[in-house]
């Protein structure tokens, strides 16, 4: 593709070639038409991917409006590489969750890993120091070579990045259904830590000032990624694929560190990732933010191929660059500063006053555009919405126990349920314990990273049951959110803000953007009671393969804070003689359960029920609980019910084991998934007490010696007994007995 | 006492050695940054941290050998002055020839991160001496090539001089040869291991399994410093 040959602006009309670059006709005309003149091929390139959905919001906007964003922990609400919350003490929390799940479905380990590496570079562009990694990944059941193949490659590529940048991954979930077959969901989060003076935001400000490009060098890889992202893939097809972008995160960790001293620098002026969109979105986003225009010389920036045109400069997603502008003058201590490092960095443009991102090539402009025109201007879609037909047949289903024969092998074939197994095949993996700050590593209810200096502790999570969400979108959206502030809660942490991750269906569906209208006031509400703003997010659309769109996934990564780390609170059982309490009424509710998908083979019926106010009333009682030292252990009941959490109490330490009874109808009893609820021990000195601090909580057993698990019914009649070394094979041995079966 | 943590670049744990150092024996201890490594002299001991020396391209540790830092390291070894390096650390001892063997990748081709008890083989060194001989401690490991090889011969050689001076005491799952988790040079004073002392100083991080290395360290160093 060599600049000759680059089709004239006349041919991109007549052709309608930006049909190809994913711009409609409607879209393309509003260009000509605000720009005054039909734009040339590199300002078509410009446009189309700065208004492609990833970069605009432009079918969003209107949904991501619903969330309320502002908060008294708030510095940085949604705009920037990710939102910053007070933490006190003059520190902040920075932090942000991205999907990258187009790349993921093609190459899964290089577009993991580069899911990881963007989500960092947002971190680090805020001046913060990235202290821990977070992932939540969706993949089909691990039935089909395809699937097991993207689920090995992509946590081996989420590894190999936040190993090699030496960031402890600390939490995580990982969730199977056909829905994801062939198409992945691969939501990277990074939690970064700074000191209030230290925010950087992405501006192009002051008249003159010099542009820095600095990091890796530019290549052909990724070229139109933004658009790709918003779009469907369709691997059986073997059409033509994207050159995909490969990451270097060694690379990556020598910018970050340059890009951390820099931020000490008062030279510094703004600085930003080129992430979707590359050189494109930075510049135009960083000069629009500012109010100022960019104008950059393309024959300076360092390149790693020969004969690059404009276009493919600037629509290049080739990874860790920074756009970095400083004060006029300073250009060479900044450089000198990179190259200590190793890093590329080279001046090569400058501040303008009068907005427009203007391009030079080979001595000829080759683009002038407004930068507001393209980070701001951006046609907004009101896009069709429609009630589907299965959430009325879905909400007329009575609430009904599954055909259960026996209790026992049930609860055995739960817990290999991809799903419910244990994830330590994926988490050894990462390197959990880098930097010596990981309190709770994968394995607990949250990860929690101390704050250096304090006594202080921050708690992460990421979860989404997305099963309720498509049964029912808006109670499904209050539960996601309700589900991660009770691993925070559990965990012995305040719950503060949150960070999404939008996973939908094409836009286009009336029915799919009900979904995510309906999640989207779901989640919203739940936020509010909750005292959790949203932060900062990233919506991706168009997850299909053939037409059919995964369950809806609104993915929350929900941060907290430990006010006192001798608060952290675990799930395992600690002792023989502990009480062991339930708390929260468990009722009939198997739609969109663990135990109906194994049993029926689908879902169907309604959601469970939630109640925002019982929720809020039980994680404040119980966080206080915890904060006066009145527990031993605390977990939430969620995927398979009461006894997968009971046996995952268990597993915990060696030795133990429970007799607990049970009322009511056993199934319901024993695998109900009714929301709001909590499995803890509590030291039998300190009964009394916890049983007034914590109104909804009931005695059901005891914690014993010998690692017996025997659950009862009411008339004293044994449910379920077994060794809980036996459970704990089932559990443990699962996702590697997939991932090794014959297919 | 004044200790050095040679960073190469990429080498992402340097901060946990250095707060290792202050955690534990609470010394003097100062990044020393690889192009300005002939300063090493100044220092009683030199730490080498782990993490991916120049993103473990080629081989881990095989890059960082032609970094002009190396010479130094060498020179400082030499001296009989303590060397510990630690994961991608003994990655570099071995690749520069400091210690014997090499690396594998574990048997599970997979990155591997776990908490392993480790056996004190030999508590006769500058590093163990607080420790009791035949003691299991419990330190985490973190690598993707973790799996220690050498021939035979050099294999008998290490024990018969009792230079392997850690193992891996229940299972050996990255497969090292005689479960070796940690070995010296001939002098005594060079020790490369796999499993991290400095990522467990302290109960509420990782346990406390590294702590008696670090004041090892230093009380030899005090015995020859008495005045």
């Amino acid at each position: 593709m060599s600049i000759n040959h680059e089709p004239t602006a006349e041919q991109i009309k007549e052709q309608r070639l930006y049909l190809q670059m994913g711009m409609t006709d409607e879209e393309y005309e509003r260009a000509v038409e605000k720009l005054g003149r039909t734009p040339n091929y590199t300002e078509t390139g410009l446009f189309s991917a700065m208004w492609s959905e990833h970069c605009s919001y432009k079918s969003s906007k209107s949904v991501l409006r619903k969330f309320p964003t502002e908060g008294e922990r708030v510095l940085q609400g949604p705009g920037e590489g990710a939102g910053i919350v007070d933490i006190g003490d003059n520190q902040a929390a920075v932090f942000k969750m991205e999907s990258h799940n187009s790349p993921s479905a093609i190459e899964p380990f290089i577009g993991a890993a580069t899911g990881a590496g963007g989500i960092i570079r947002d971190v680090f562009s805020m001046g913060a120091r990235p202290v821990a990694l977070v992932n939540s990944l969706r993949f089909g059941d691990l039935t089909e070579p395809r699937d097991k193949f993207l689920f090995e490659e992509a946590v081996a590529g989420i590894a190999s990045y936040g190993n090699t940048m030496g960031i402890p991954t600390v939490a995580g979930e990982v969730q199977f259904d056909q829905c994801y077959s062939k198409r992945p969901l691969v939501n990277a989060m990074a939690v970064g830590l700074l000191n209030h003076e230290d925010i950087q935001k992405g501006l192009a400000a002051g008249v003159g000032n010099t542009v820095l490009y600095a990091g890796a060098t530019t290549g052909r890889d990724g070229i139109h990624g933004a658009t790709m992202s918003s779009s469907e893939v369709s691997i059986e097809e073997e059409k033509e694929l994207p050159v995909m972008q490969a990451g270097d995160p060694f690379i990556e960790k020598l910018l970050m560190e340059a890009c951390l001293e820099l931020v000490k620098s008062d030279a510094l002026i703004g600085i930003q990732d080129m992430g979707a969109a590359g050189l494109t979105s930075s510049a135009a986003e960083m000069a629009s933010k500012a109010g100022y225009g960019v104008e950059m010389n393309l024959d300076l920036v360092p390149q790693r191929e020969d004969n690059m045109t404009a276009y493919e400069m600037m629509l290049s997603e080739s990874q860790e660059r920074m756009l970095i502008v400083v004060k006029k003058g300073r250009e060479e201590e900044v450089i000198a500063l990179f190259t200590k490092y190793g890093i590329n960095a080279a001046a090569i443009g400058q501040v303008t006053d009068d907005k427009m991102l203007r391009l030079l090539h080979k001595g000829e402009v080759v683009a002038e555009v407004s930068a507001d025109l393209l980070a701001e201007d951006a046609p907004s879609y009101q896009k069709g919405s429609k009630e589907p037909a299965s959430f009325a047949a879905n909400q007329a289903i009575e609430n009904k126990e599954p055909q259960v024969e026996n209790l026992k092998e049930t609860l055995l074939d739960l817990l290999q349920r991809p799903t419910i197994a244990s994830k330590e095949w994926v988490y050894n993996q990462f390197d959990t314990g880098a930097r010596t700050n990981t309190v709770l590593a994968p394995g607990a209810s949250a990860g929690i990273i101390r704050v250096r200096g304090t006594n202080k502790g921050i708690a992460m999570t990421a979860d989404c049951n997305s099963r309720f969400i498509y049964l029912d979108p808006e109670t499904g959206g209050k539960i996601a959110v309700a589900e991660a502030a009770r691993n925070l809660v559990c965990s012995g942490a305040e719950p503060i803000a949150l960070t999404d991750c939008l996973n939908f269906g094409s836009p286009d569906k009336p029915e799919v953007f009900w979904q995510l209208e309906k999640s989207a006031d779901g989640i919203s509400e739940a936020c509010r009671k909750l005292n959790a703003p949203v932060i900062g997010g990233n919506v991706s659309l168009s997850n299909e393969v053939n037409g059919v769109p995964i369950y809806p996934t609104p993915t929350i990564g929900l941060v907290g804070i430990v006010h006192d780390l001798k608060e952290v609170t675990t799930p395992g059982f600690k002792q023989a003689g502990d009480a062991i309490y339930i708390i929260g009424q468990t009722e009939t509710e198997f739609g969109g359960s663990e135990l109906q998908q194994m049993i029926e083979g689908k879902i169907f019926g309604k959601a469970p029920a939630i109640d925002l106010d019982v929720e809020v009333k039980r994680q404040k009682q119980l966080l206080a609980a915890i904060q006066q030292g009145l527990l031993q252990s605390a977990a939430d009941l969620s995927e398979g019910g009461f006894a997968v959490a009971l046996c995952e109490k268990a597993f915990a330490t060696d030795g133990l084991g429970a007799e607990v009874t049970v009322e009511g109808s056993a199934v319901t009893a024993l695998f109900s998934e009714t929301q709001s609820r909590f499995l803890v021990t509590v030291k039998a000195d300190q009964v009394a007490e916890f049983e007034e601090k914590v109104e909804d909580a009931v005695k059901i057993g005891t914690v014993t010696d010998g690692g017996q698990l025997v659950i009862k019914d009411a008339e004293g009649s044994v449910l379920v007994e077994g060794t809980v070394e036996q459970f704990h094979a089932a559990w443990k041995g699962a996702i590697p007995c997939l991932l090794n079966s014959e297919d | 006492m004044k200790f050095a943590v040679l960073v190469f670049p990429g080498l992402t744990c340097d901060l946990d050695m250095y707060y290792a150092v202050e955690e534990t024996v609470k010394q003097e201890v100062e990044y020393v940054w690889h192009t300005e490594a002939d300063q090493l002299d100044y220092f009683d001991a030199v730490l080498l941290p782990t993490g991916t020396s120049y993103g473990n391209y080629l081989r881990p540790g095989a890059l960082a050998k032609s970094s002009p830092a190396c010479k130094h390291l060498q020179a400082f070894a030499e001296t009989g002055k303590p060397v510990l390096g630690v994961g991608n650390g003994f990655h570099i001892l071995v690749e520069t020839g400091i210690l014997p063997g090499g690396f594998l990748r574990n048997n599970s081709l997979k990155f591997r991160s776990a908490l392993e008890t480790v056996k004190v083989e030999n508590n006769n060194t500058v590093f163990t001496k607080d420790y009791a001989k035949g003691q299991t401690i419990q330190l985490p490991v973190a690598s993707d090539f973790g799996n220690y090889y050498a021939d035979e011969a050099t294999v008998e050689e290490l024990k018969k001089t009792n230079r392997i001076i850690f193992t891996y005491a229940d299972e050996n799952l990255d497969g090292s040869i005689s479960a070796i988790a940690g070995i010296t040079n001939d002098k005594g004073n060079v020790l490369g291991m796999m499993p991290l002392p400095e990522r467990a100083v302290e109960e509420i991080i990782g346990g406390t399994g590294g702590t008696p290395l670090f004041h090892s360290i230093l009380n030899n160093w005090s015995e020859q410093h008495v005045n």
